[in-house]
């Protein structure tokens, strides 16, 4: 891999990460919004892991009340401008709306929920105000979406809340990792800042290792953490410079001009999730001749969504399956040259010069945290093993429920 | 936030927006859940002696994609004991101290009849009283609702008789099947009226069986006019608000009924002169919960335009309502075409063409270019061609400035003023065969 950066045009780049599902204009949200049959007690609104009332608020863009629409997704959940983007709605609110049954399109939920966030972002509208302040203070470990969602609601409730971050930026995955052409940093930390301006106090570039201290400081901690560094291969060549694990290399991608993004001619991706998707469609967008899926297991196994399956191979990916890999070979001059692979017919090598490694990721081994105690409470990937966006925001709210409850008895008691 | 308060006819409700008479306020449960959901008042399903319905009572009438867009009734009124409505309303007051509730009413056309009923309603504790003068099928036909509101004298003796014993507001609720609503209007102010609502529903017939030519709704093959509501009726709504509202002898406050679904058509009645706003049909089609997106986007709105109360809002639209004569005959428009957010399906051509001016002008398909182009000495600036585009803003109405001072057809007429030139070249449609 010696070229450094993509074969591509500008232009050609901006194009490949141009939003791939762009908004809606006034027109046809209002045209969508009108579509939407009002369902009592609505499927969408069950599906949704944050309970959105998606009738609710799409009636009031069809009503003209965008502020109103907007404050109904965000009340719910804090994250409502990020999840319009990447949410895997065909299989949430999408996925179970009822015109599903009546063999439609299902209502364009995402774009219409992004149709009246984006209003509040372009307008610059402030929809939530702190609560009386309680003099209680709360830490929070993990400036992802879990964190930030429970000190935008415990804000509300009126406690203090510090926010401890050891990256340079506040946002998690959403700031670092999800795919360009779904959700860009700029939107994911412009949501940060609106909750941030709730008088949310942010330390970044502070790593925790311990809590010890924060639970003497604090009335309560929340550990938000996410998940550590992709899992290790365990195969030989793996420490070739040619080898990346695919979240270091959308970090790179999301937070550097396209093009000092390092990408291959060939490239192999390891491992069906929906993160190897999400790493081979960008290595293919950024100008790699050939990106290809290589899955130890059958077509039907992959772990990813169905519809991020057609996407990359609608962007020309390859897949290889039922090929285990065993060794990653070298050029002899620090390069790769390719990659040997077991398949029912033997042992075979794929040729390629960069190999992205996206086989899950393992718990974070920096911070532990005691399981059983009343002040530290727990939420996101590093507590349901990893999920989408607006799990991790389900789980910091009903979180700060719980610390709001808990800080309240302390008063009260 | 907007201060959404409402005092009407010394009514007071937390907001404006009250059920009107119907379906929807038929029980205590009703009625309960829906103040639980955020509506500020309730106006009772008309109470008088019990009637029996027919199995079949609404027409609907969608457009496209839209259901219920129009509807009909041949619904009468409570098919419910009146002591177990009184009961309910009283019930309703007690544990909605806040809210308005008010009685609908409508007795046969006898003195004692109505003092009977007015007194046993105001021993339920309830804000007012409506007199249901406006149902035009059923009721009508045994010399009540609309058999009333159709004839001034009788709607003034019947409100008079109502007043000799009322001590709580009465709202006398009109219909709009009359030539004229603004006699009956004066009628119920000489009768005593401390308020008015309107519309009560149009008569109308929603549709045919073509297989069986039963009209809609059928009852056993055969069907009757009925009232109609919903969405469809709310431009005629609107204008007989603004007819009652500006006329000078009524002055009593205006309780706006007629295809009020959205927050929106809430503040237009405003604008045009309600004090209170009455919802059936929204509510039939989507349930108490619509009450949540009118108080919130009303709020929202007033909180934009800067507007704090109610007061602020009402009336404002009515000077502008005026007469024909008085319209200023030298504000001249041009449609203005744009082309790039045009998506060439030639609807303004065809509208224009066939039903309006012939201005406007096909152009070959070619490169993309555009396809239709305002003829701008032809265009009268009717605003045809914008109603039928697609895109939103694509056909917009410019102004075309003139150095001529306004001019009415009045003073016109009168040989006052001078009118701006206009094209010479309108109404030029030609047509061969061979074209």
């Amino acid at each position: 891999m010696d070229n450094v950066g993509s074969v591509l045009s500008d232009a050609q780049l901006a194009t490949n990460f141009a939003d791939i599902a762009p908004p809606l204009t006034n027109d046809a949200a209002l045209l969508e919004a009108n579509q939407c049959l009002f369902c009592h007690d609505a499927p969408c609104t069950i599906a949704c892991p944050t309970h959105i009332d998606v009738p609710a608020f799409i009636k009031k863009i069809a009503s003209g009340n965008l502020r109103g629409s907007a404050r109904v997704i965000l009340d719910a959940n804090p994250f409502g401008h990020s999840c319009a983007r990447a949410c895997p709605v065909e299989v949430l609110c999408e996925g179970a709306c009822v015109l599903n049954d009546r063999d439609e399109q299902p209502i364009k939920i995402a774009l219409l929920q992004r149709h009246a966030t984006d209003y509040v972002l372009a307008k610059k509208l402030k929809l939530f105000e702190p609560g009386k302040r309680t003099g209680k203070r709360v830490a929070i470990v993990g400036a992802g979406p879990a964190g930030l969602a429970c000190a935008r609601d415990l804000r509300r409730f009126g406690h203090d809340v510090t926010v401890f971050e050891a990256k340079d930026q506040p946002g998690g995955l959403n700031t670092y990792g999800i795919a360009e052409y779904k959700l860009k940093a700029g939107v994911a930390l412009a949501e940060v800042q609106d909750i941030l301006d709730l008088g949310v106090e942010l330390r970044t570039g502070v790593a925790i290792a311990s809590l010890d201290r924060l639970l003497t400081e604090y009335d309560a901690v929340f550990v938000g953490i996410g998940l550590g560094s992709t899992k290790p291969l365990g195969i030989p060549g793996e420490d070739l410079p040619g080898v990346v694990d695919a979240l270091t290399f959308i970090e790179q991608l999301k937070t550097h001009p396209y093009r000092e993004t390092r990408v291959g001619r060939q490239v192999v991706v390891i491992g069906a999730g929906n993160t190897a998707i999400d790493a081979v469609t960008q290595a293919k967008r950024l100008g790699a001749a050939a990106a290809t899926i290589v899955y130890r297991r059958g077509e039907s196994d992959m772990p990813c969504y169905r519809y991020e399956y057609e996407l990359a191979k609608h962007d020309g990916c390859g897949f290889r399956f039922n090929a285990a890999p065993q060794r990653i070979i070298g050029n002899g001059s620090g390069a790769i040259a390719g990659i040997e692979v077991r398949t029912s017919s033997g042992t075979e090598t794929i040729p390629c010069d960069m190999v992205i490694v996206a086989i899950g990721q393992g718990a974070r081994a920096e911070l532990t945290w005691p399981k059983d105690h009343p002040k530290v409470f727990v939420g996101g990937d590093c507590a349901n093993g990893g999920a989408e966006i607006v799990n991790a925001a389900a789980e910091g709210i009903a979180a700060a429920k719980k610390i709001n409850e808990f800080c309240s008895w302390r008063t009260n008691g | 936030m907007a201060d959404l308060r409402t005092n009407f006819a010394g009514i007071q409700s937390p907001n404006p927006f009250w059920l009107a008479s119907g379906p929807p306020t038929n029980t205590y449960g009703q009625v309960a859940k829906a103040f639980d959901q955020g509506w500020g008042g309730a106006v009772w399903k008309t109470i008088g002696e019990p009637i029996i319905n027919v199995f079949s009572r609404y027409g609907s009438v969608d457009l496209g994609q839209t259901r219920m867009m129009g509807f009909n009734n041949i619904e009468l009124i409570s098919d419910r004991p009146i002591l177990e409505n009184l009961k309910e309303i009283a019930e309703v007051k007690r544990n909605y101290p806040k809210h308005a509730v008010i009685a609908s009413l409508m007795v046969e056309s006898k003195r004692e009849a109505w003092h009977e009923m007015v007194k046993q309603t105001e021993d339920t504790g309830a804000d007012g009283i409506e007199l249901n003068f406006g149902c035009p099928h059923g009721m009508s036909e045994r010399g009540m609702g609309s058999a009333v509101g159709q004839v001034p004298d009788y709607t003034c003796q019947i409100v008079e008789w109502v007043k000799e014993v009322a001590t709580i507001p009465v709202i006398v609720k009109l219909t709009p099947n009359v030539t004229d609503i603004t006699y009956i209007a004066r009628a119920a102010v000489k009768g005593g009226a401390d308020a008015l609502s309107l519309i009560n529903t149009i008569n109308s017939i929603v549709g045919v069986d073509l297989t069986t030519f039963e009209p809609q709704p059928s009852v056993a093959g055969k069907s009757s006019h009925g009232g109609y509501c919903g969405p469809a009726v709310k431009p005629i709504a609107l204008h007989l608000v603004s007819a009652v509202a500006a006329d000078s002898s009524v002055k009593i406050p205006i309780s706006g009924i007629g295809g009020i679904a959205s927050w929106r058509d809430a503040a237009e009645f405003i604008a045009l002169g309600a004090g209170s706003l009455q919802v059936c049909t929204a509510v039939m089609h989507y349930g108490f919960r619509i009450v949540e997106d009118l108080i919130d986007g009303l709020s929202n709105w007033m909180d934009e335009r800067g507007h704090r109360t109610l007061a602020d809002v009402r009336g404002r639209a009515l000077p502008r309502v005026t007469k024909w004569e008085e319209l200023d005959l030298n504000y001249h428009l041009l449609a203005h075409i744009d082309q790039n957010t045009c998506i060439k399906c030639e609807l303004c051509w065809t509208a224009c063409e066939d039903g309006a001016h012939q201005a406007i002008r096909r152009l070959p398909r070619v490169n993309g270019g555009p396809v239709v182009e305002i003829i701008e000495e032809a265009c009268v600036g009717c605003n045809l061609c914008a109603a039928v585009c697609p895109v939103q803003d694509c056909i917009t109405m410019e102004r075309v400035p003139n150095d001529y001072p306004a001019v009415s057809w009045k003073d016109y007429a009168a040989g006052k003023g001078k009118l701006a030139p206009r094209s010479e070249h309108f109404h030029t449609a030609t047509w061969s065969k061979s074209r």
